[in-house]
């Protein structure tokens, strides 16, 4: 049991291999939890301009990117993108699909948070000769931002979870080079080792998660 | 020209969808002058108002203040805002900010002036309040009549030509009305134009020069607030007059 799967010399010959893999997953999630938080942020701004013209397609286009599958649309920019001349990397891939997809996601919980605060707010800023967008700046998002900072951190974990998609078209992430580490040593011990890791770095942000949510419970009290 | 206008409103029209909420309202206002607009509800006072500082933008007619055409496409709105101060029924305190915050965002970030600078403005427009010494609490640690003082200061601070009162009084508890009053009053004795909706009668009485009614966006008659008090023209005047001294 402990040879197959906590194999000590394949740990010792894989750690390389998977460390590697382990930074390209931080890295790769130093990339995309940004850019999809950007990409959030530019759809509540737009949403927040309430025009018929801005909202429609708004709403289709989130529609869309929460619907669609992102394993499925990582796949379509990766093998299908080709075929249109143009040949992107896997990794490029992977930020362009997290940025549609995570992107969607996080503007609604954006949204959520800038509907939080009473537009009387905004009506006040505005008066006193506050442009929209430094009205949006310095009273708005201040307390949308601390409103919903608890699906912020949860939406987040999701994506440094799906990371590992990143697998599928060939970027080393910690999930890849464990498969390929796995695949040289005809054992699984890599793979566990991978799970150990993804649930040692990713268990510190559930425990946070739980006291900021358990925390806002209370403040509604 | 007698005396100057500062607040030149004419033929104001706001529809909201079907709704026609103004229909043709005209309004001057002298300099120093403090009006007073009383009416039923959803007679059109807080939109009038609100199509003063082009928060409400008027279906048409023109809004002229201290000589600026509020509503011409080539007006810098934000600039021609710090202009005319506004104070709203609930407050609307930004909570995240101390009060001393809440009155400097504007002086930084429209009146472009430096933190040290703003800080000693809103500290005088604190004092002029009477919450000198509440200048680090937030909202949610003052009481409703000290947040709308904090309101005020925060309208105040930019050097107003005109201040809107919306109701300043109407969401504070009655003991707690008085020292908002008096700040309005103080305001007036230092030469302030203000127009203030509101159903403090006493007030109206012993501070206004000019007593609007409003019913149905329009106004129906307006006058020194004896006459119009005791001796209203109208019979939709005396019936609200006898109404609202009823409570
Ligand atoms: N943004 C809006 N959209 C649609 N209708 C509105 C809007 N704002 C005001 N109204 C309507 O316009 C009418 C006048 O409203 P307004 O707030 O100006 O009345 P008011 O005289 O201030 O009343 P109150 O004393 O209750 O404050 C009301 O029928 C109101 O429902
Ligand atoms: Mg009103």
């Amino acid at each position: 049991m402990i040879q197959t799967f906590f194999n000590p010399e394949i740990i010792v010959a894989a750690w390389p291999i998977v460390l590697s893999g382990l930074w390209n997953t931080i890295l790769l999630s130093l990339i995309v939890v940004p850019l999809g938080l950007l990409g959030g942020l530019i759809l509540a701004l737009l949403a927040s301009i309430h025009h018929p013209l801005v909202r429609w397609p708004l709403m289709a286009w989130v529609d869309f990117f929460r619907a669609f599958p992102p394993l499925v649309l990582l796949v379509l920019l990766f093998a299908g993108l080709p075929f249109a001349g143009l040949e992107l990397g896997g990794f490029a891939c992977v930020a362009i699909a997290f940025f549609l997809n995570t992107g969607a996601y996080y503007g609604e919980i954006f949204r959520a948070g800038i509907d939080s605060v009473p537009n009387g707010q905004v009506e006040a800023a505005r008066s006193t000769g506050l442009g929209r967008l430094q009205a949006m700046r310095y009273v708005v998002l201040p307390q949308a931002v601390r409103n919903v900072l608890p699906d912020l951190l949860s939406n987040t974990l999701e994506v440094v979870k799906l990371t590992s998609l990143g697998s599928v078209v060939a970027v080393p992430e910690l999930l890849y080079e464990a498969r390929q580490a796995q695949s040289v040593t005809y054992n699984p011990t890599p793979i566990v080792m991978a799970a150990v890791i993804y649930f040692l770095i990713l268990w510190p942000v559930v425990r946070l998660l739980s006291r900021l949510e358990n925390r806002a419970l209370a403040g509604r009290r | 020209m007698s005396q100057k206008h500062i607040v030149e409103a004419r033929g104001i029209h706001k529809h909201f969808g079907p709704l026609h909420v103004l229909k043709g309202v005209d309004l001057e206002v002298k300099e120093r002058e403090l009006v007073f607009i009383i009416g039923p509800s959803g007679s059109g006072k807080s939109t009038l108002l609100r199509c003063l500082n082009r928060l409400e933008e008027p279906t048409s007619g023109s809004v002229m203040v201290d000589g600026i055409d509020m509503l011409s496409p080539k007006t810098d709105i934000n600039h021609a805002r710090q202009r005319i101060g506004m104070v709203f029924q609930s407050f609307n305190l930004y909570p995240h900010m101390t009060a001393l915050g809440n009155v400097t965002l504007a002086l930084r970030k429209v009146a472009g002036k430096s933190r040290a600078e703003a800080e000693a403005i809103a500290r005088q427009a604190l004092e002029r309040v009477g919450l000198a010494d509440r200048a680090d609490h937030t909202p949610g640690q003052l009481s409703g009549g000290q947040q709308q003082r904090v309101a005020i200061a925060r309208s105040i601070a930019l050097e107003p030509r005109v201040m809107l009162f919306d109701e300043p009084t109407s969401a504070l508890d009655p003991e707690l009305v008085g020292s908002v009053l008096e700040v309005m009053r103080s305001l007036r004795e230092s030469g302030m134009t203000m127009i203030v909706v509101s159903h403090e009668m006493g007030f109206a009485r012993n501070a206004a020069d000019r007593v609007v009614f409003m019913d149905n966006g329009l106004i129906v008659e307006q006058g020194p607030p004896a006459a119009i008090f005791e001796t209203p023209a109208h019979e939709r005047t005396r019936a609200f007059i006898g109404q609202i001294q009823r409570h």
